[in-house]
């Protein structure tokens, strides 16, 4: 990580300083507030302030929230204030990609994926024009004869129909997904233990005698799917049926969310929540430039992780991978990227086309470094295929 | 009281705390934010608070949490066994309706859990909430709310508000990650592993008795095996159950007898796959560095 400093020296008297460094670390990816501005400034009353070992102290446990932060905090430190009178001009714009990463916006996650846009990056040969005639889904040779379409019109692969087909599939598999870790308890009319709170309430009415005996029993919450579909050129027979499975989920489920990448990631949601199906797939289309292209699996994921996951994840979320595993990147990542998701409490769900095939192993590297990392690793190449996940998705 | 006399007060107490450590724990107190304490198993993050409590002159109030804690087991209940055995009683000496009622849903009658307790204390105790995250998110989220205003509501009873405010430390090993609101609530230290010369002065203060040459084994052997790939490090507990167990069986030297070392290695080691990975060649190949 580079480390830019901003120490202006014209700046006058201790909180124009702080700030300044408040701004030095936060150019540096930490994510801070203006509070902690202010504890600071506070903390520096009950330490000897003038003493940098003290000052560095201090600021630590103020300013870092996390191992990351705290081993990466003593080089910032010493780069804005140890920099030997080193004065940089007042405002350095820095072109630092982790900056974005940790803003929390949709739109600046977006906008951070456009400059990144790989979409020249071919993975698949290029040979015939026409691989989109033959998208029936089922034990084509994809990698090998479907041609990198770009800006695709997606309006052409998925038909309204699917998508009611796909949406009835999406309900079932919803209705599938319940929590049912909870220890906590709520009241109900039936249940496994007495609510004594409400017998107690309940017996002042009859004088003391515990007559209704209210109970209470482990709720069930719905989990929430979040779904990420691979759309680069060797998924292309299939993403008929899995877009159609997105947008048919986003409309069964208002909790779901939907995101798709080929070499970057593109949050697709709220275009397909849009009302009407068909604008939606336009909608859809524009978010899709590249579609039908290489593949950077680890790189997207990694991508997700560290931003939307942080803010749509938790240990109620199911995240399910649709993808063959075909990565042009160096595959370890993929592992680290799926660690650092399960690290948010959630289950991973992998649904590889492929693995519908006879003897298929899941030998491509990137795929048997994600396996240990997934609570069910499954095949779905149709609808038929995804509705029949239900009895597996009840199971976790 | 500066940090580096909280941080020789606590050495005093046989707890070696690094620097940030000692100087997160003093803004903590002075500035009366809670304090997260992150690091790997074993590292010593509850002791902290033991040792604080100690430094503090004050009780320590433990809340350990785990998956599906709830306000029942946090924060307080009604003695629900009690309540309809006084509800009989009075009904039998014709005692009725409000009065009842407003003894039953006394003080008396409420248990009070470790996040209550805390706030009613005549002195400011030291709070620990033990392992955050391992509790579930919808408890993180209320814990905020009380470490922010530290008052609790009952309904039957009325809002408490704190009559100290407790110092409060959390620890957390890294089961999940911890919401952004609680981190930006605390103030942080990372407690990593000791390095050597740390070890060697957290083992002397424990085991006084111990021979030089047998200690700088000790800690050089157990340093090195945290390089080796194991499933679970040995912590700083281990080390001083090792340390323990050599002295107990009366060695003076860790390469004197390979069959004791592999035998009290059993200290260190706690999965099976870890004891058949350090074979007696590579215990005597650390130990050999180690001496």
């Amino acid at each position: 990580m580079s480390v830019v400093s901003k120490f202006a020296a014209r700046d006058a008297g201790p909180t124009a300083r702080m700030t300044g460094f408040v701004a030095h670390l936060r150019d540096n990816g930490l994510r801070l507030g203006v509070g902690e501005t202010a504890v600071a400034l506070d903390a520096l009353t009950h330490v000897d302030a003038a003493n940098p070992k003290d000052a560095r102290y201090a600021l630590k446990s103020v300013f870092s929230g996390s191992a990351e932060e705290a081993a990466q905090f003593d080089a910032l430190f010493d780069s804005f204030w140890m920099n030997g009178g080193k004065v940089k001009t007042r405002v350095t714009p820095t072109l630092n990609p982790t900056e974005n990463k940790n803003v929390h916006s949709s739109r600046h996650a977006d906008a951070e994926g456009e400059d990144t846009s790989g979409s020249g990056d071919l993975s698949t040969p290029d040979d015939t024009g026409d691989g989109a005639s033959n998208s029936d889904g089922e034990g084509k040779l994809v990698a090998t004869d479907v041609s990198n379409l770009f800006k695709k019109d997606l309006r052409e692969l998925v038909l309204p129909e699917d998508i009611a087909a796909a949406e009835k599939v999406a309900i079932r598999l919803g209705a599938a997904l319940r929590d049912r870790r909870s220890r906590r308890r709520k009241a109900a009319t039936k249940g496994d233990q007495i609510d004594f709170r409400r017998v107690i309430r309940k017996s002042i009415a009859t004088g003391g005698d515990p007559i209704a005996l209210p109970k209470r029993r482990r709720p069930e919450r719905d989990l929430r799917i979040t779904a990420i579909c691979d759309v680069s050129g060797s998924m292309t027979v299939y993403s008929r049926i899995f877009l159609a499975f997105l947008a048919g989920l986003m409309r069964a489920d208002t909790n779901s969310d939907a995101y798709l990448f080929h070499t970057r990631l593109v949050r697709i949601t709220d275009a397909l929540r849009d009302k009407d199906a068909l604008r939606a797939l336009s909608r859809l289309s524009l978010l899709a430039e590249g579609y039908g292209g290489g593949s950077e699996i680890a790189k997207s994921l990694d991508t997700f992780a560290n931003t939307y996951a942080r803010r749509f994840v938790n240990n109620r979320t199911v995240v399910m991978i649709l993808s063959d595993g075909y990565d042009t990147d160096a595959p370890d990542g993929i592992a680290d990227a799926l660690a650092r998701l399960k690290k948010r409490g959630c289950k991973v769900i992998w649904l590889n086309p492929l693995k519908g095939w006879d003897g298929y192993e899941p030998v491509t590297r990137a795929m048997a470094s994600a396996l240990p990392h997934l609570d069910i690793f499954s095949a779905a190449n149709t609808l038929d295929d995804l509705a029949a996940l239900e009895p597996e998705l009840m199971r976790l | 009281m500066t940090w580096t006399t909280l941080q020789t007060a606590m050495a005093e107490r046989g707890y070696i705390a690094s620097g940030d450590l000692s100087m997160a724990l003093h803004l903590s107190l002075s500035l009366g934010r809670p304090l997260l304490l992150e690091g790997a198993a074993g590292v010593g993050k509850t002791e902290v608070a033991r040792v604080l409590a100690s430094v503090q002159d004050t009780d320590l109030i433990r809340l350990q949490c785990y998956e599906g804690l709830d306000a029942a087991q946090a924060i307080y209940e009604w003695n629900y066994q009690r309540q309809l055995l006084a509800i009989r009683a009075a009904s039998e000496d014709g005692e009725t309706g409000k009065s009842v009622e407003t003894r039953i849903f006394s003080d008396d009658f409420l248990l009070e859990r470790p996040l209550l307790k805390a706030i009613r204390q005549p002195k400011a105790p030291v709070l620990l909430i033990d392992e955050i995250d391992r509790a579930d998110e919808e408890f993180e989220a209320y814990l905020l709310e009380v470490l922010s205003d530290f008052q609790i509501t009952i309904p039957e009873l009325g809002t408490i508000t704190a009559t100290t405010r407790p110092h409060v430390i959390l620890t957390a090993n890294g089961t999940r990650d911890l919401s952004d609101a609680l981190r930006r609530r605390c103030l942080y230290a990372h407690v990593p592993y000791p390095d050597l010369e740390t070890e060697l002065s957290i083992l002397v203060s424990r085991c006084p008795d111990i021979n030089d040459r047998l200690c700088a084994q000790v800690v050089g052997f157990v340093q090195a095996l945290r390089k080796e790939p194991l499933e679970k490090t040995p912590g700083i507990a281990e080390m001083l159950d090792f340390a323990a167990a050599l002295m107990g069986l009366g060695i003076a030297d860790l390469t004197d007898d390979p069959a004791i070392l592999q035998a009290t290695l059993t200290t260190l080691l706690k999965t099976q796959s870890d004891q058949a990975n350090i074979t007696t060649e590579v215990a005597q190949r650390i130990a050999g560095k180690a001496a």
